[in-house]
């Protein structure tokens, strides 16, 4: 069954490809709406008699270790959920019909590459899913081709490059000590062994996943690749594709195969804050949304890696938690964003003010997303960042928790400024003219901002549903 | 008679040798054949260190098919007029000039600092794999992977160069 998530896409691009003709081009929109939509309800009802079908043939193929667990479905279902409101969003700002169909291909293709990433137990085969995903991100933030889209994919690859060859360097060097390249055999192996090597291959792999998730001092590239990049990509990539690339994978690798030592906590803390306080600092003095919105991902990355730091089952619960939620906020803000550029063609927030009694829908799900990026209550994001203040509390990081409060004052703050200057205060004359955003990217707002007030006020049962259930993989 | 370290040591040079034409050099077609050239010597290296399943890889992937899909890209660009060349190598060693030299000073430190061997080597069990069952029963997620990093970087040199063609810019 597993498989299927990465061998269906591809088989339908496949067939797409052979014959581009319009008939085709028009069927890619749906197809890729329905894988989206399939892969959404079997990660939402996690129902083990859809998950453990035997596909006697294909699973013989594909014996190299797939496998699922709590984290994955709750990855699954946020790869799901943002592809889909990308999709959306690209129907009303990609015009021509063959770019977005080779847009569509791509998000196809940076979907498998991410369902790869989350299914996988071998380090290897890790290794050529991030890079599926990466090769896949770099032409779709360029798919404009502008000097802009260009500049900021170029420093995209350049960077990740780097990261390449960090991750390619510590894999040779584990797979010397282990001799096999899936985590089992990896964890074993460091179990027995234990030297300088060993700690440089792991140093290496952190630093390499932190370039990919955009982590201070390591961000350069998110900036200029989220707002050089086309609306939709800009929601793909600030939704889940940086934080599967970088940010799952190091839990993952943690989890299961490196371990937490009490060295790697500290590093971990002190990158979090980092990317916490200088994110949420660097997106007060921006005009630009998108670059705003880019400099806010970073900040609340730091929140994620925060919480993981702790190595709690409360701290790593809320980080996973957060990923979730920042996926559906992050995302809903950029396909704010889109909705606003697609009006105004631009994202200047100078240019901009009064938008909301034009765009009521667009400025109704900003303000939630804002409240759940901010951490208000009872919206999804208050809880993902309560139960990572509380697990640094508990776990003895007074300090961190603190810093965690006020940058969240910080965050309240910058989006505070955006709201006002893009959706309140006067409309100007220029700006009077115009409608809300069609009916594609406000069924992605409506959908975004459904899931931020769901989750919030039903915490109890996803927190019973997805969220506990993630207890058994940290004792283990 | 040389010696079998002589010997990679010699292909490691001819290797330096390669990467800096690919770098330094002032065509983009003799730089894919500079990265083809050191594909093909890390490739005897691969086969030299008895890595015949990484130098099969190296030899199809590297030295084959990217250096096709670099050549395609190239011919879909615009070339640059002689004096752009000029100017360009120009800047260009201006800015990466050290680059040789730095090469050369790390060559020379590597060779003479001693790295403490305590890395536990597994028992070397790939010779006595066949190449065909390595990729087709142990890797085939890998090979897919493979085949979907091919499709990208045909979608990337569809998307990104067929226009800059047709308008020339």
């Amino acid at each position: 069954m597993l498989s299927l998530l990465i061998l269906v896409p591809l088989i339908g691009i496949v067939i797409l490809n052979l014959s581009a003709r319009a008939p085709a081009r028009r069927l890619a929109f749906w197809f890729a709406l329905l894988i989206f939509i399939s892969q959404i309800l079997l990660a939402a009802c996690r129902h083990p008699v859809l998950w453990n079908v035997e596909m006697k043939q294909i699973d013989t193929f594909f014996k190299v270790s797939l496998s699922m667990d709590q984290i994955s479905f709750i990855m699954l279902l946020c790869i799901g959920i943002v592809s889909i409101a990308s999709l959306l969003v690209a129907r009303h700002t990609i015009y021509d019909e063959k770019e977005l169909f080779k847009f569509v291909n791509l998000l196809i293709i940076t979907s498998i590459g991410m369902n790869g990433i989350v299914l996988v137990k071998d380090i290897f085969t890790l290794y050529i899913f991030l890079e599926i995903t990466a090769l896949a991100s770099f032409v779709l933030i360029a798919l404009e081709k502008d000097r802009n889209a260009i500049e900021g994919s170029f420093k995209y690859l350049i960077l990740s490059a780097i990261a390449t060859i960090m991750l390619l360097t510590s894999i040779a060097l584990l797979f010397m000590v282990s001799g096999s390249t899936s985590f089992e055999a990896i964890r074993q192996a460091l179990n027995l062994a234990n030297n300088n090597i060993i700690l440089f291959a792991i140093g290496l792999f952190v630093c390499g996943l932190a370039i990919k998730g955009g982590l201070v001092p390591f961000h350069a590239w998110v900036p200029d690749a989220y707002s050089s990049a086309p609306a939709a990509v800009s929601v793909l990539l600030g939704g889940i594709v940086t934080k599967t690339v970088g940010i799952y994978t190091l839990i993952r690798l943690l989890i299961a195969v490196f371990g937490f030592d009490p060295s790697l906590k500290t590093i971990l803390l002190a990158l979090g804050a980092l990317s916490i306080v200088f994110g949420a600092l660097a997106a007060i003095g921006q005009n630009d949304m998108k670059r705003m919105l880019a400099y806010s991902s970073i900040s609340q990355v730091g929140y994620i890696i925060l919480g993981f730091g702790c190595g709690t089952f409360l701290g790593i619960a809320g980080a996973i938690f957060h990923i979730f939620n920042h996926s559906i906020f992050k995302s809903l803000l950029f396909v704010n964003s889109a909705a606003v550029e697609t009006r105004l063609g631009t994202t200047d927030m100078n240019k901009m003010g009064g938008l909301s009694s034009k765009m009521p829908i667009t400025g109704t799900t900003s303000v939630i997303g804002m409240l759940s990026a901010a951490g208000v209550p009872p919206l999804a994001g208050f809880w993902s960042k309560l139960m990572i203040i509380v697990a640094l509390w508990q776990s003895g990081s007074k300090t961190y928790s603190f810093i965690a409060i006020m940058a969240s004052v910080i965050t309240l703050a910058y989006l505070l400024i955006m709201q006002r200057k893009v959706f309140f205060g006067k409309l100007s004359i220029e700006n009077e003219n115009i409608d809300e955003a069609r009916i594609g990217i406000s069924t992605a707002s409506i959908m975004l901002a459904v899931i931020i007030i769901g989750s919030g006020v039903f915490f109890p049962l996803v927190f019973n549903k997805f969220i506990a259930p993630i207890q058994e993989l940290i004792i283990r | 008679m040389i010696s079998h370290i002589s010997i990679n040591t010699l292909l490691l040079l001819v290797m330096l040798i390669a990467v800096l034409w690919t770098v330094m050099g002032r065509s983009l077609l003799k730089a894919t054949i500079g990265l083809a050239l050191t594909s093909a010597v890390v490739t005897i290296l691969m086969f030299r260190l008895n890595s015949p399943l990484a130098a099969v890889f190296e030899l199809s992937v590297c030295t084959g098919l990217i250096t096709v899909v670099f050549v395609s890209t190239i011919s879909l660009t615009k070339p640059l007029t002689n004096k752009e060349i000029v100017e360009l190598s120009k800047e260009r060693n201006k800015r990466f000039g050290y680059l040789p030299i730095l090469l050369i000073v790390i060559s020379i430190a590597l060779t003479f600092i001693r790295i403490r061997n305590n890395i536990i080597i597994p028992p070397v069990t790939t010779p006595e794999l066949d190449v065909r069952r390595v990729m087709w029963d142990m890797r085939q997620l890998d090979m897919l992977g493979q085949i979907i990093v091919v499709i990208i970087g045909a979608l990337g040199v569809v998307i990104l160069f067929e226009e800059r063609r047709r308008d020339e810019w």
